[in-house]
Order: structure tokens, then C-alpha cells, then sequence
């Protein structure tokens, strides 16, 4: 039981990082590096500039209801800011280009972090009443990794409606099928490609608020690792597909805590090395990613 | 005209641009300048092992400092004194323990070694093509750097590995990065060279044409593990320590960058992209130590080096989307043969597409 929802909880974080990366992926082809960024930033919007261990809070003493928005606030807020700035003129690049300048953005982002704040990790004390367990069908689980299960169904069920029900889902979604031809029928492609930024990056400080709260601390490496895994998630859900960047979300994360419970004791070091040759045989079997987008397939 | 003497003046040109380094190097005599240039020789090494690969396929690869790594671990159980060994890694096989080579010998090896797994692993992963492909090589990164993070009585873990003979001269890493150079023209002019890039253009067209794909990648995947494998072992004798974590990420995003800031299709790119973005952040250690002028000193606030070496290089990108030097190469001027052939005979006019979807 108690893994399950360690399985399902690290699973949660790594699908809506990947649905982050897919979502930009989709409408412009761009694999970004800067989300890790984006993570970090976002939670460290509520930080005032200092070095000192202990996390002077600034906006972190808000209400909790109005704390989520701002932080959602602040990651779209970059995230739109980014493509407004850099991305923006990199629409004519190849993906590898536009691959190192998200990289290269990140780097800005991270040392930016890196001058305000030092690279110590800070202690925070967020939403401190999550931290207590509960017992569900007799195993204690604390009560954040359910609210984070259960948040990210909700954003997951939010999101869909909004794809399928909106004219801006609609839009989007169109556009991630086929650009050039959503944009012949009248899709403001800058428009839906600031869309996707600003929904990326609120998913990106969702990410960087469960971390946050799980871990009681923060520091700047914090979205690298999310990221990383974010990103294989992406790939062999099958690049530009929303359902499948889930789903191999889910996988990863299964397959991170199982692996953790059923390889010998000798081994569970090299666990990371079982899951990362497992993503190598899950991409030679499917090339293409679990679920395949329509679009992407390499055409002769 | 021959291939060789038509696409000669590249290597010779790159040649001379390295010996001048070395050449200002040793007027200049003072040490931590020697330092820097042993780094920009080494990361020559390296980029240019990155562009056999990516630039002749066009696949990205996130994977080549895994090789590196392999290159550096292997020079260092073959040259750190044996009683040192004993204490350190006392998991080594007993021929390893005892073997003590010189620094030269030891890189040799560490580049077969290097050269046998890249083999390996392409032998897998060559089939792949695209994105599915740099994910599966960032994948066999990963596993590198978490088997030599955990592999406690051989590679000692995550402690350093210290007792490394230090190499200070620069001519070494210069002979090295002159070879580096060397081997990537003859792939790049060779047969399978030119099947690579055919296959990279025309994917369709070159297999109908009798190119096995996947062979040729597989030999220019070995042949950068190969060339990444000796400048892992040189890194190592730069600086007599190794640990995992010098061979993952960053090193990869930092070559990587100099690949792409150079232009990712060019010899000419991979050497120019890693001595201009090397004066860069050296130019700006410098701003940050600060700069006398006069009797006041300027400086730059600390981190500041990080920031603005990001935005030069988002700028290039923008400015030069290709990178630098583009798809082109370095060569003697030549009117006559430029102006019947607008094109550069030897070089591929090609569209500034590198990846397939």
C-alpha cells in the first residue's frame, strides 16, 4: 500500500513535468531545457534575496489560497516571459539549436538563482499541515502525497476539459497536429504558443510547490532531477503526446519505487541504471514512444 | 582534383590555429594561462569527438561524455601507483593492480576501452534515429555515471580518485588535439564519411542507395568513443583527480553548447566554437577578478560570468542560427574554383535541418 502511493506520488511529479515539456513540444517543436529552471524559480519567487540557511519567507506567509496562485502565477509569468524574449526568434531554427538555447536560458536562470540566493539549500516550512499522516485501508500515508495524487488528477481532468471543451484547446491541439496548417485556418500562432508556455510554466511551479512542501527545502538544483526525468518521460510517451507523456510519467515513477522494493539488496544502488536500461529497451521496441502523436511520424 | 587535396587545407588551417595557442602559451610562460590552455586543448579533444558523431549524422547525441568518463576511470587504474591502488580501489583485478603504464600508453588503452564499449552500445542504439535516439544515449549516460557512482572497490564511488600523474605540459594535450582533428577529416572524406552524411540528408535516398545506416553510424559512434575515450584519459592527467560527477551534465551541456555554438555541421565549428566561447569565459574570470585601470579596479559582481556567457550565446544563436561557421569550412581562399562552383564542391549544400522529427 505504501508503495503504491510512493509509486503514484513520484509518478504525479514526473507526469506533469513531462506534460510541461510536451505541451511546448507540441504546438513548436522546442524540447526546453529552462522548465528544471522554471521549477526552481517559481518556488523561489516566495523567497527573499539572502544566503543565510534559513529561508527568509516574503510572500510564503500568505494564505495558502491565495500562496498556490501566486506561485502558479510567477512560473507562467516566466515562462511567458521566455518566449517573449528569446524564444520568439527562434522560429526558423532547427530543434538542436533551439535546444542549446534553452539551455542556455536555464543557465541564466540558475546562476540569476545562484547571485540572489547562494547555492545552499534553504530550509522552508510550506503548508506545514500537510506533512501529518493519515491512514487509509490501514497504512499511514502522509497527507501530501494524497493531495499531490489528487491534485494532479484534478489538473490532469482540468486540463482535458480545457483541451477538448475550449476554443483555445481547440486551437491548440490543432496546432500540435499539424502548425502550419492550424495557422492557415486561422490559429494566431503566437498566441497559442504563449498558451502553451503559460500553462507549462504553471505546471512547472505546481511541481516546484509539491517539492517544496515535500522536502522542507529548497535549492536551486531542485527542478534538474524532475526535469531529467520529466524529459525521458516525454520521449518514450511519444514526443508532442499529452496522454502518453502521462502515462510514461506514471511508468517512471512506478518503476523507480518498484525497482527500489524488488531488486537485491547488492544492486539497489545501481537502481537508476535498471530504469534508465529499461527506457533504452522501451525506446527500441517503440521508437515512436508508447503513444504515438499523429504528426511526428518521419515521413519519406 | 582528389578528395584529399581539395579538403587538406581545413585540417592544416585548424592545425595552425591550435599551435598559435600553444605558441602564445609558451611567450606568455605564466602558469594558470598554461592551465587554460591545456582546457581549451582539452575541450577541443572533446568537441571535436562530439562532432565525428553528431556531425556527420545528424543525430544528437547527450551520451559521448559517458565515453569520457569510461576514457578517464581507465586511465587512472592504469597509472596511479599500485601500492596507492591497493588502498583505494582494492577491488581491481590483480593484473590491473599491479600495471603502472606511462601517462601516453595508459591513454591509448583508456581509448580502446572507450572505443570497445562505445562500440557495444551502438551495436543497440543505432538502430534509433532522432530524439528517440539522444534520449537513448542521455539513458546510456545515466547508467555510466550511476555504475561508477556506486561501484564503491573499483571506482571508489563518489570520492575522488586521487594519486593521477599530473602531465603540466602543454604539448601533450596539443599532439592530442592535433590528432582529434586529423582522424575527424579522414572519417569526414572517408567512404563511411560520406555515407554518414548522405544518410543525414537524405535519409531515403541514401538507404535506397545502398547505405546501411545504422553501420556507418556505428562506425563514427566508435570512432568518437575512440577520440572522447584518449581526452577523457588526458582530462584525468590534467588535473590528477577524477569523479563521476566531472563527467556528466555539465561537461556535456558545455561541449554540447560549443558544438552547436560553432556550427554543429563543421570541423572548422566544433575548433572555433570551443576557442571562442573558451576566451569568453576566460575574458570574463578575468572581468570578475577584476581589471586595473589606472588606479581604480573594475569588476564584475561574482556569478555575473555565468549570466552573461548564457546571453552571448542565445545572441549567437539568434544572430547565427547555424552556428558560426555554418555548414562551411575553413579554407585557402581559392577564386577561381569558388566562382565556377558557388556551392564549395566538397561540402553539402544542405538545408538547416540536422534532425529528423
Amino acid at each position: 500500500m505504501q508503495t503504491l502511493f510512493d509509486a503514484l506520488s513520484l509518478g504525479s511529479l514526473y507526469a506533469l513535468g513531462a506534460l510541461g515539456i510536451a505541451l511546448i513540444f507540441g504546438v513548436m517543436r522546442l524540447v526546453n531545457f529552462a522548465h528544471g529552471d522554471v521549477i526552481s524559480f517559481s518556488i523561489f519567487a516566495l523567497l527573499w534575496p539572502s544566503t543565510d540557511a534559513v529561508a527568509i519567507v516574503f510572500a510564503g506567509e500568505l494564505p495558502w489560497f491565495l500562496l498556490i496562485p501566486f506561485v502558479l502565477a510567477m512560473g507562467a509569468g516566466l515562462s511567458v516571459l521566455s518566449e517573449i524574449i528569446v524564444f520568439r526568434r527562434f522560429r526558423r531554427a532547427n530543434p538542436a539549436t533551439m535546444m542549446i538555447a534553452s539551455f542556455a536560458l536555464g543557465f541564466v536562470i540558475r546562476y540569476f538563482l545562484l547571485m540572489l540566493f547562494s547555492s545552499r539549500p534553504k530550509s522552508i516550512s510550506l503548508l506545514p499541515a500537510l506533512s501529518q499522516p493519515v491512514e487509509i485501508l490501514g497504512a499511514r500515508i502522509p497527507l501530501l502525497q494524497v493531495i499531490t495524487i489528487v491534485a494532479t488528477i484534478a489538473i490532469l481532468f482540468a486540463l482535458t476539459a480545457f483541451l477538448k471543451r475550449t476554443r483555445f484547446g481547440l486551437e491548440m491541439r490543432a496546432a500540435a497536429e499539424n502548425f502550419t496548417m492550424a495557422r492557415m485556418l486561422g490559429v494566431r500562432a503566437n498566441r497559442v504558443i504563449m498558451g502553451a508556455f503559460a500553462l507549462s510554466g504553471a505546471l512547472a511551479a505546481a511541481i516546484g510547490l509539491i517539492l517544496a512542501a515535500q522536502t522542507g527545502t529548497v535549492d536551486i538544483q531542485m527542478g534538474a532531477s524532475v526535469m531529467l526525468m520529466a524529459f525521458i518521460a516525454t520521449v518514450i510517451g511519444g514526443l508532442g503526446s499529452l496522454p502518453g507523456a502521462v502515462l510514461a510519467g506514471f511508468l517512471l515513477g512506478a518503476a523507480s519505487v518498484v525497482m527500489q522494493t524488488v531488486l537485491p539488496i547488492d544492486a539497489r544502488p545501481f537502481r537508476d541504471a535498471f530504469v534508465y536500461g529499461a527506457v533504452i529497451l522501451v525506446l527500441i521496441f517503440r521508437p515512436q514512444g508508447l503513444i504515438a502523436a499523429r504528426g511526428t511520424k518521419e515521413r519519406v | 582534383m582528389s578528395v584529399i587535396r581539395r579538403t587538406i587545407s581545413t585540417p592544416i588551417l585548424l592545425t595552425l590555429i591550435l599551435i598559435a595557442i600553444a605558441l602564445i602559451a609558451v611567450t606568455a610562460g605564466s602558469r594558470p594561462f598554461n592551465q587554460t590552455v591545456i582546457d581549451i586543448f582539452l575541450r577541443v579533444i572533446l568537441v571535436v569527438g562530439l562532432y565525428i558523431f553528431i556531425g556527420n549524422s545528424g543525430v544528437m547525441s547527450f551520451g559521448h561524455i559517458g565515453f569520457t568518463c569510461l576514457g578517464g576511470y581507465a586511465a587512472a587504474w592504469l597509472t596511479i601507483p599500485p601500492m596507492m591502488k591497493q588502498t583505494l580501489l582494492p577491488g581491481l583485478p590483480d593484473w590491473l593492480m599491479n600495471a603502472q603504464l606511462p601517462y601516453w600508453a595508459g591513454a591509448i588503452f583508456a581509448a580502446l576501452w572507450a572505443a570497445l564499449w562505445a562500440a557495444m552500445f551502438g551495436k543497440i542504439l543505432m538502430r534509433l534515429s532522432g530524439i528517440a535516439a539522444s534520449i537513448a544515449t542521455f539513458a546510456m549516460l545515466a547508467m555510466i555515471n550511476t555504475v561508477y557512482s556506486n561501484w564503491e572497490s573499483v571506482t571508489a564511488a563518489t570520492s575522488s580518485v586521487v594519486g593521477i600523474p599530473i602531465i603540466r605540459s602543454i604539448w601533450p594535450y596539443l599532439i592530442a588535439a592535433i590528432i582529434a582533428v586529423i582522424v575527424a577529416w579522414l572519417h569526414a572524406i572517408s567512404r563511411a564519411g560520406l555515407a554518414l552524411r548522405a544518410a543525414r540528408d537524405e535519409p531515403t535516398a541514401a538507404a535506397a542507395s545502398g547505405v546501411d545506416i545504422p553501420k556507418q553510424r556505428l562506425i563514427a559512434f566508435t570512432l568518437s568513443g575512440v577520440v572522447m575515450g584518449m581526452g577523457g584519459a588526458l582530462f584525468a592527467h590534467s588535473i590528477g583527480v577524477v569523479t563521476p560527477d566531472t563527467f556528466y551534465l555539465t561537461l556535456t551541456f558545455t561541449t554540447l553548447s560549443m558544438l552547436v555554438v560553432g556550427g554543429i555541421g563543421s570541423l572548422s565549428g566544433a575548433v572555433l566554437g570551443v576557442v571562442i566561447l573558451s576566451s569568453l569565459i576566460q575574458a570574463l574570470r578575468w572581468l570578475e577578478a577584476g581589471v586595473t585601470i589606472g588606479t581604480t579596479t573594475i569588476a564584475i559582481p561574482n556569478g555575473l560570468q555565468e549570466i552573461a556567457l548564457g546571453i552571448v550565446m542565445i545572441l549567437i544563436l539568434i544572430r547565427r542560427p547555424a552556428g558560426i561557421m555554418a555548414n562551411s569550412e575553413l579554407r585557402w581562399p581559392r577564386p577561381n574554383l569558388d566562382a565556377a562552383n558557388p556551392q564549395n564542391p566538397g561540402e553539402d549544400p544542405r538545408p538547416q535541418t540536422t534532425q529528423q522529427q
